[in-house]
């Protein structure tokens, strides 16, 4: 924990407004969440048909993570990131939708691609899948935001040397309610050094 | 039957939310999984739930999946000589 380490870049989506390194780089007009990371996605210019089969906090850590890595390449493979993300609603958003199709026993049919999200670390598992990430990852829930956990996780995992980087964050998907905020933790020396304060910092400008 | 593929194109771009393909784009005979329309094994899933929803057909063996929904030539055909 000694070691020093750096946010290369960090990035959120909240409010209808995607930003980069603070700065915003998309504005949706729209106010349903749906529509919103649809505008998102278009923006980005992307072309992944896998995105609209994706439950709303995938498609949310998707685009994130979309923001930080762009577009898939051998050298993101080869930089071996782990990937720790965080939220308090775990999957709640999509169990909800998993338990209305089951609470009727006479119209009893569960949706199995519904089902395949009622885990929050699923989403990890989309990231990884695009981005060919074959590294560490765990998602944890918290109360709240957590920057000393993520913090310390980070550095522990470049310094363990189980990873060189780490996207870190916070993905929160609860109805009407959605936020983003992830960065990348790189031992590459940047403006911005990996500390809880800076963190903490970084998610209160959200 | 050709209301059947149309009703069966727009069920699939509906429930295994296709966006951007349109039904026009969806040809009868033209391979479901895959290298065609590229679907997964979740959505051979969602199928099989959609057969008994809808039309009122139990898949008892999921392999039985593998020819059923080759195509929407063939998913039309096993519903007309099924449905109840």
């Amino acid at each position: 924990m000694e070691n020093t380490y750096y946010i290369s870049n960090y990035c959120s989506i909240k409010n209808g407004k995607a930003s980069l390194n603070g700065n915003s780089q998309i504005t949706s007009s729209e106010t349903e969440i749906p529509l919103v990371l649809k505008n998102i996605y278009k923006e980005l210019d992307l072309n992944y048909r896998k995105f609209f089969k994706m439950d709303t906090l995938s498609k949310l850590s998707f685009l994130a993570a979309e923001m930080l890595l762009k577009t898939p390449t051998e050298a993101i493979e080869e930089r071996d990131i782990a990937v720790v993300l965080s939220n308090n609603a775990s999957s709640l958003d999509t169990d909800r939708k998993h338990q209305k199709s089951i609470a009727d026993s006479t119209n009893y049919y569960p949706s199995p691609a519904v089902f395949v999200y009622t885990l929050p670390n699923i989403c990890i598992g989309e990231i990884c899948i695009r981005h060919r990430l074959y590294s560490e990852n765990s998602f944890f829930i918290f109360d709240d935001f957590s920057g000393e956990h993520l913090f310390d996780y980070a550095s522990s995992l470049i310094s363990s040397k189980k990873s060189n980087e780490v996207l870190c964050g916070w993905v929160n998907v609860d109805e009407e309610n959605y936020e983003a905020f992830m960065y990348l933790v790189s031992t590459e020396k940047s403006k911005i050094e990996h500390t809880t304060k800076e963190i903490n910092r970084l998610y209160q400008e959200l | 039957m050709s209301e059947l593929k149309e009703e069966l194109k727009t069920k699939i771009i509906e429930q295994l939310n296709l966006e951007d393909v349109t039904v026009a784009e969806i040809a009868d005979d033209e391979v479901l999984f895959g290298d065609g329309l590229g679907l997964d094994s979740i959505d051979a899933l969602e199928l099989i739930v959609m057969l008994d929803k809808d039309y009122g057909i139990k898949l008892t063996d999921p392999k039985d999946g593998k020819k059923i929904f080759e195509s929407v030539n063939t998913m039309a055909a096993f519903i007309e000589a099924n449905r109840a």
